[in-house]
């Protein structure tokens, strides 16, 4: 035989998965939502899209090739997917400059000053959207009205943000429920918000994608929704005349976008099933005391970012089930 | 619902292109090379020398130690030489080369094809014959069958486990044996039971074999004590301890023998070399071998004498094909790629896998995203993307707390990982250091 | 008015003083007397704690040396006898002088005189290519050419060379602190005499093979003929195994072993070029 026999070590099968897989069957579980703030918010959507991704895909490529030095790795997907979900989080009248300032924070800050993909310990879109909301809270809170709003108004307020401004001017909820989107209209999206976190719906439809291709798992979203909804559950029934149902907070706000889309990302959350069940309290439990307590409407981005700072701590320390029982 | 184990598992694409080939005997070569060391623990000794003549079956090898097994000759000729000769991992071992001149049995052996299937021995008696006939673990694993039918002290087995699972891909030579040999391997298997003094045996079968389970649900019809148990498809149920975890329940503890909780697992070749060793005299010189790969012409399973070169066999089933980038012996999963085509078959040889060069190539390794798949894959519950970081900045004592040598190298973690990452080649050699790191311990 | 003031200056001062008595009750209770030669012992060590001595590192050579009052068994091979000297001089002992030393790769089996048989494809450490199988090429005893010595390598000392693929060691950087020696799973790398100007003869060759099957895996391979033996006139080659070893204590540079090598396992590293034995080589490969 003229031509030499490969050589390596057990096993020679190899998964048909890769990485790059997984970050493209993401991204193609966000486009139905997308496809929905395109005709909900118009161009716009497309505009903030587009930037967002673009810029964080050469962001990436720039600071490895001629700042870090080394193969760059912008073919695999994650920093497209960065892009997409930072756009999925700010309001689509969103001025260029703010989103290149984002996409840099998320992708220079958070994730290439941890090493690149892997070893970012929070979720890069996270951190772009929260230095943003700290940086600009008046662009960052300024929703666009939908095209097919009948309406002259030029901003549109999001439903927890009139539930929160409800609550502080002390008006108990009955005269507000006029202004707030019913459950109908929550479900397909018809209400104000952040680009891609209006419908529910096809939020959670690619939610499903991702559960059959095993790239989340049902811990961290269930865990999360369920605790929101028990914490709202809660105080609810003490005091239906000044808290709103668990539902509406669920579908409302970024609750579903981060549960399915943000808190799953796999770098930042835990390996084992009861620890990200343990993520998924936490999450839960942090945006509801801040959306019913704190002084932001909303709360997922924060509780998700505190609880990645958890994640190597609930790695360490909850193991798997060893098989014979003894655990190390 | 079909039983399984619980903890982890993949499911690599089956292959088991050979599935319908009946065994086919493989002509004699020319010369054979027989190693002295084919199994687990001490190498036997070559009690034959340059240019004795030797029959078929005929002691060549005694076992050297507690825990060895004699070799026989698996034809007869004249030997050529004893003397080291490379193995397929390159390094040198001992082994007696004869060149076959005719095919000449001992006189013992029962040539006969009739079953027999009345016992006439003791346990003892048994255990002595298996011990004379130098019959090991064909699963792969070699470990001298006579040892493991001796429980340790203050130990008592409770039933007897047959693995017929065969969950490596490719692989069918044991599919074929339990179709064809049915009744000889139940023979065996009530041999292995009066051995071990008990009287329950499991025949672990995966459902994706159904003529296999069908024809030993036939032959065991009747023989009270022995049952077969279809198994939900999953790769590694092959392994000594997630069999037992799937027929009966039981979880063998971290560092503990299957007959901590009762159980011995034989494979269903080592049955059927123990029904031919105890019923017809005729010692371990020959096994079921699998031939096969995506790109050869005639897939099949052959009947070959130990010793024959590899190179001989791919010639019998169409010869190596022009895409042939690695050549495996055994299963795709835990096998071990060779050098060279020119390495003899062994006791433990349960398969030849030729692999296209295409999928030889291993994907360039990315940064690990922690997406836990082999965390959820390993079916020992470790997590073999800290025990390869562990491995790499050689932490042993960490390692060895993390409990590295739990595991079975089975390739789960490996064959999931989607950013090709070596985890299996990490935690093997961590397995290797801390194994010695506990050995000088103990001294 | 002056009341938040008073108290707060009251309350500091009570808790910073209350503070400096636990300190000072726990630094004396849990004082550990040292010597303070151990201190000055560790600074006169190169404290690149490299292991090279065969201690953890340059504060546990410190602390061995001072307590065993006694320098013959130890030496630091990076300091070297001025080091020694040195540590000598402030524990009023005497250091054992040691010949310098430098490390040596004994394998010259470059891709050219070293076929490759197969092509392997998995993590590209020394270690675990060993455990796996026996290389790349048909000498098992070779060099694996993955540089587990050069990672090692706290001095910048090993390099592998890319044309080769085999590692070199610079001379003035090597230490011959003996981190490469025990990172070579072939057991390669030996540490030799430094002589003047980085002469070196060694045999290139690890090989223990019969002459011909060495032969075939490698054409530089040492066959074990003992030419070399019969031309040493200072007793420094040794054969065993079907392999020489020239001691390199005993070994006087008279290059008559390399001349004499029917393979060119003898390597001669520093020395001038020679007219007439250079000829004698080229005929030689000619025919």
């Amino acid at each position: 035989m003229n031509k030499l026999l490969t050589i390596s070590p057990s096993p020679h099968q190899h998964t048909d998965d890769s990485v790059r897989k997984i970050m493209y069957r993401v991204l193609l579980a966000l486009v139905p939502a997308l496809i929905w703030s395109v005709i909900y918010f118009g161009m716009d959507a497309v505009r903030v899209t587009l930037l967002a991704v673009l810029s964080c895909v050469a962001f990436e490529y720039l600071i490895q090739r001629f700042v870090m030095k080394v193969q760059t790795t912008v073919t695999d997907g994650s920093a497209a997917l960065t892009g997409l979900l930072l756009a999925f989080n700010v309001p689509s009248n969103l001025p260029w400059w703010i989103i290149l300032m984002g996409s840099f924070f998320a992708i220079a800050i958070a994730k290439l000053s941890f090493g690149g993909l892997g070893g970012n310990i929070f979720n890069p879109a996270l951190v772009g959207r929260v230095f943003l909301l700290i940086s600009f809270p008046a662009q960052m809170t300024t929703w666009p009205v939908s095209r097919m709003a009948e309406t002259d108004a030029v901003t549109a307020a999001t439903p927890l943000g009139i539930l929160k401004g409800g609550v502080l001017s002390g008006r108990p909820l009955q005269e507000l429920s006029g202004n707030l989107p019913g459950i109908d209209n929550l479900l397909l999206g018809n209400m104000g918000g952040s680009l891609g976190e209006i419908s529910a719906a096809l939020l959670i439809l690619g939610g499903i994608y991702l559960l059959w291709k095993k790239i989340i798992t049902w811990q961290i979203p269930v865990s999360i929704l369920l605790t929101m909804a028990v914490y709202a559950g809660i105080f609810w029934l003490i005091n239906p005349e000044k808290y709103i149902d668990p539902l509406f907070h669920i579908l409302a706000g970024g609750a579903i976008l981060g549960a399915i889309y943000m808190a799953t990302d796999m770098v930042t959350s835990p390996m084992t099933g009861k620890a990200q069940l343990i993520y998924g309290i936490g999450i839960g439990i942090i945006t509801m005391t801040i959306r019913l307590f704190g002084a932001y409407p909303e709360g997922v981005s924060f509780a998700i970012l505190i609880m990645n700072g958890f994640t190597p701590l609930l790695n360490s320390m909850i193991k798997p089930k060893r098989f014979g029982g003894k655990q190390p | 619902m079909l039983k399984t184990f619980k903890l982890g598992g993949v499911h690599p694409p089956e292959n088991k292109l050979s599935a319908d080939s009946e065994i086919v005997e493989l002509p004699l070569s020319p010369t054979v090379f027989i190693p002295v060391g084919q199994h687990i623990g001490a190498p036997a000794t070559a009690v034959v020398k340059k240019g004795d003549q030797v029959k078929t079956g005929q002691l060549i090898a005694r076992s050297s130690g507690f825990v060895s097994a004699n070799v026989h000759s698996s034809v007869s000729g004249t030997v050529t030489k004893v003397d080291l000769v490379p193995d397929s991992g390159g390094y040198p071992r001992v082994g007696v080369v004869i060149k076959v001149e005719g095919d000449d049995w001992d006189d013992q052996i029962d040539t006969s094809p009739d079953l027999k299937s009345e016992i006439s021995l003791t346990g003892p008696e048994i255990i002595e014959k298996i011990k004379e006939a130098g019959i090991v673990g064909m699963g792969g694993a070699t470990f001298p069958t006579h040892v493991k039918l001796v429980p340790p002290r203050g130990m008592k087995f409770e039933m007897l486990l047959i693995n017929g699972v065969e969950c490596e891909p490719f692989l069918t030579s044991d599919n074929r044996l339990m179709i064809e040999k049915s009744d000889e391997i139940v023979v065996g298997t009530r041999l292995l039971m009066k051995a071990m003094g008990v009287d329950k045996a499991f025949i672990g079968i995966e459902n994706n074999k159904p003529e296999a389970i069908r024809k030993m649900e036939k032959a065991v019809n009747g023989i009270s004590g022995i049952s077969v148990v279809p198994l939900k498809v999953k790769y590694p149920q092959g392994g000594e301890k997630q069999l037992i975890k799937a027929v009966t329940g039981r979880e063998v503890s971290s560092g503990a023998l299957p007959v901590s909780v009762g159980c011995l697992v034989s494979n269903v070749g080592s049955a059927f070399a123990v029904y031919e060793a105890v019923q017809k005299n005729k010692p371990l010189f020959e096994r079921v071998v699998t031939v096969t790969g995506k790109s050869l012409r005639n897939p099949s399973n052959v009947k070959v004498r130990i010793g024959t070169p590899v190179s001989d066999l791919i010639l019998f089933a169409g010869g190596v094909p022009e895409d042939t980038g690695k050549i495996i012996s055994g299963g795709p999963m835990m096998g071990k790629a060779l050098a060279t085509s020119d390495v003899p078959v062994t006791k433990g040889t349960s398969g030849i896998v030729l692999i296209p060069e295409k999928q030889a190539a291993r994907k360039p390794q990315l940064a690990c995203i922690r997406c836990s798949r082999c965390t959820n894959a390993c079916p020992m519950g470790l997590e073999p993307f800290l025990l390869m970081t562990l491995s790499e900045n050689s932490l042993w004592e960490r390692l060895e707390k993390e409990m590295v040598l739990d595991c079975i190298e089975c390739g789960s973690c490996s064959f999931s990982c989607p950013a090709s990452r070596p985890l299996l080649d990490y935690i093997r050699y961590a397995k290797a250091k801390v194994g010695q790191l506990v050995r000088s311990r103990k001294h | 008015m002056n009341a938040p003031i008073i108290y707060t200056v009251v309350t500091l001062v009570a808790i910073g003083t209350t503070a400096a008595v636990i300190l000072y009750v726990v630094a004396r209770k849990f004082m550990v007397y040292e010597d303070p030669r151990i201190d000055t012992v560790e600074r006169a060590l190169p404290g690149a704690n490299c292991g090279g001595c065969g201690y953890a590192g340059c504060r546990a050579f410190a602390e061995t040396c001072v307590k065993e009052n006694n320098l013959e068994k130890l030496f630091c091979p990076v300091g070297g006898n001025e080091g020694m000297e040195e540590v000598a001089k402030i524990l009023g002992l005497e250091a054992v002088k040691k010949d310098p030393r430098v490390a040596v790769v004994r394998c010259n089996g470059t891709c050219e005189y070293r076929p490759k048989i197969n092509r392997y494809d998995g993590v590209m450490t020394c270690a675990i290519v060993s455990s796996v199988y026996s290389g790349e090429t048909g000498c098992q005893y070779g060099c694996l050419g993955c540089g587990d010595c050069c990672v090692v390598c706290n001095f910048d000392a090993v390099h592998m060379n890319p044309v080769t693929g085999l590692p070199e060691v610079t001379d003035e950087k090597c230490t011959a602190c003996g981190a490469c020696v025990t990172a070579c799973p072939k057991n390669l790398i030996e540490l030799r005499k430094k002589n003047a100007r980085e002469r070196k003869i060694y045999v290139a060759c690890r090989n223990e093979e019969k002459g011909g099957i060495a032969r075939k895996a490698c054409k530089v391979a040492c066959i074990g003929c003992g030419k070399c033996f019969d031309v040493c006139a200072y007793d420094a080659i040794t054969i065993g195994n079907n392999l020489a070893f020239i001691d390199s204590d005993k070994c006087k540079l008279c290059r008559k072993c390399v001349a004499v090598c029917p393979t060119d396992a003898i390597i001669e590293v520093g020395f001038p070029p020679r007219k007439i034995q250079s000829e004698t080589a080229e005929t030689s490969q000619v025919n």
